[in-house]
């Protein structure tokens, strides 16, 4: 991976200067909140990457590593009155020892076993949560309203420092994913996705660093869930640890080109603006319609556009060039 | 409590039964293409509605519909791989695992389009009632269904090793190039196992209809677990399969019997991490 070129900070600091301004010029909230989730599912496909772009670990079980997030924030909220800033890092935590300690023995498993065995471990993690009575079991927890402000962590007069906080969260996992593409780490990553054997035999440490790629994946998946508990103040295991969840992350990755830096943050300015506007617009008639595009399209993009919208950019730069 | 337990263990066998005949479609097709088929369950919600329709517009009893669920599903298979999974085979893996997770929520979702969510349920089939043997009890329609699994898990058995197209199919699953430098058409093989795959979930679509309830998202409590199945019993193994299946029976409901049922499909889950970390290509996998 080369380091960015003149041309393409500037392009970054445009589009940041863009989005910086975008919801100053809108008072319409359902577009904040569509460009918020958006920010927040960007999040959790460069995580998703980090395992699934470079290292070849293709997780369907994101959601947990979500929800555990979400719940670490806010048990500690409701039950110790811990600031959710320090339940975020908590969570973050929780969610990357979870991660090593099912990724451990999962150290040998590949492509297809390896997404099978993500499924199972999130449909463990949400039974597991559907029943424990300490944290609401199936009816979830509801976040107590506290005083609007930057320390608790909580709005209610506007969605703008929901904004910010998450765009500022966005750009963090990003810097963390280009650091790690172009260190050390994103080069035996890449090498252990291309083949597992001759990364081990040149003397990669393969497990160690597939353990550290599914750590920071979990972490900062984590953090985007203590956001969403946050944004939403009601969570529970149909909402945050559902399979589709999974796929969607999964689908904005792939969408956007895995494997590259920005190819995540791509797939979800296109897929989340499409799917929050046909659930909004078919989505409340309960006639499945607006899944039923959902369903089209993720075949479509499977079938015609698998490597990613990102490489189309990136080859038609190369050959303008 | 001894007959306690031997009711679950039958429990479990007859649940076992239609795991097996479930993930023998499921690993037929993952071993032939390398395609894990998300799409899978949604198939067998659709040999249900066709059993469901069959008995209520036209009053055909779920037993005799079997052959027309059989070939419709051998169709829909064919169809779908015909104009979906061919076109990502080239591709990358990622959108191999992906694209039938599409095609699953569009199917399940046309599916609550056309017939709506509700539950339904087939009203009087023929086969009804327990057999009471001693203190065990034992319902006859899970009963004939297990036979009838056994019976088709058979057939398929018996139609890979002994007939020309059955021995092209494991020749294909073995080593592509080389079955078609022999001169098979793994194209063809490809569709027609697609198409087998989709029509045995036709078959236990048809059986489970007569003691099941059936919705659009019905598919989706039998998939993930016949994805544990496949994998525990080995990447392509049907033998594999018909065992794990009849393993992960058991497992389900000894372990929703001595532990707590609502952890019952958690318990299949860590079974198979378990098995996954010791022997990682499975039981019978090589």
């Amino acid at each position: 991976m080369r380091k960015m070129t003149f041309k393409q900070i500037c392009t970054g600091v445009i589009a940041l200067i863009a989005v910086g301004i975008f919801p100053l010029l809108t008072t319409n909230t359902f577009v904040q909140h569509i460009m918020i989730l958006f920010f927040m599912f960007g999040m959790m496909g460069v995580a998703w990457n980090i395992m699934g772009g470079y290292a070849g670990m293709f997780s369907f079980g994101q959601v947990a590593f979500f929800g555990i997030g979400a719940y670490t924030s806010s048990f500690l909220l409701i039950t110790y009155h811990v600031t959710p800033w320090i339940g975020l890092v908590a969570g973050g935590l929780v969610a990357a020892g979870v991660g090593a300690a099912i990724g451990y023995p999962c150290s040998n498993l590949r492509g297809h076993y390896f997404a099978i065995a993500s499924i199972a471990f999130g449909e463990i993690v949400r039974t597991h949560f559907n029943n424990w009575k300490l944290i609401g079991a199936a009816e979830g927890l509801s976040l107590p309203m506290l005083n609007e402000g930057f320390k608790n962590f909580m709005f209610h007069s506007s969605k703008l420092p929901y904004y910010y906080i998450m765009l500022v969260f966005l750009i963090i996992a990003l810097v963390i994913c280009y650091l790690i593409s172009t260190s050390k780490i994103g080069y035996y990553l890449r090498a252990i996705k291309e083949s597992h054997d001759v990364a081990k035999v040149l003397g990669v440490n393969v497990v160690w660093y597939r353990l550290i790629a599914i750590m920071i994946s979990a972490f900062l998946t984590a953090v985007a869930g203590t956001f969403y508990a946050q944004y939403i103040l009601y969570i529970d295991p149909e909402s945050v640890m559902l399979l589709p969840v999974s796929v969607q992350i999964v689908l904005i990755s792939m969408l956007g080109g895995a494997g590259s830096v920005m190819g995540p943050v791509v797939g979800a300015a296109i897929l989340i603006p499409i799917s929050e506007v046909t659930r909004v617009w078919l989505g409340h008639k309960g006639t499945g319609v607006d899944m039923l595009i959902y369903g089209f399209l993720i075949t479509l993009i499977s079938v015609y556009q698998p490597k990613g919208v990102w490489g189309l950019f990136t080859n038609l730069g190369k050959r303008a060039r | 409590m001894t007959e306690q337990l031997l009711q679950q263990v039958i429990n479990g066998l007859l649940i076992g039964f239609m795991y097996a005949l479930i993930a023998i479609g499921l690993t037929l097709i993952w071993g032939v293409m390398n395609i894990v088929n998300f799409a899978h369950g949604d198939f067998l919600m659709v040999g249900m509605f066709a059993s469901f329709w069959l008995y209520t517009l036209y009053g055909l009893d779920p037993i005799f519909s079997i052959p027309i669920c059989t070939a419709l599903l051998f169709v829909m298979g064919v169809l779908i791989y015909r104009f979906v999974v061919s076109k990502v085979m080239s591709g990358p893996m990622l959108a191999q695992l992906v694209v039938t997770f599409g095609v699953s929520i569009f199917i399940s979702n046309l599916a609550v389009y056309l017939w709506t969510p509700d539950f339904r349920l087939i009203s009087k089939p023929l086969l009804t009632g327990t057999w009471v043997i001693g203190e065990i009890q034992l319902s006859i329609p899970k009963t004939v269904a297990s036979i009838g699994s056994v019976i088709t898990s058979l057939f398929v058995f018996l139609f890979l090793k002994k007939t020309k197209t059955g021995k092209a199919i494991l020749a294909t699953e073995m080593d592509r190039e080389a079955a078609l430098l022999m001169g098979i058409n793994t194209e063809r093989i490809n569709s027609f196992s697609f198409g087998m795959g989709a029509a045995l979930v036709g078959i236990a679509g048809a059986f489970l209809s007569t003691y099941y309830y059936i919705n659009p998202q019905v598919g989706g409590v039998f998939v993930t677990i016949a994805f544990s199945i496949v994998a525990l019993g080995g990447f392509g193994s049907i033998e594999g399969a018909f065992i794990a299946g009849i393993l992960v029976g058991l497992v389900q409901t000894l372990g929703g019997y001595f532990f707590d049922p609502a952890y019952k499909y958690a318990i299949v889950f860590m079974i198979y991490l378990i098995t996954v970390w010791i022997r990682p290509q499975g039981l019978l996998g090589w």
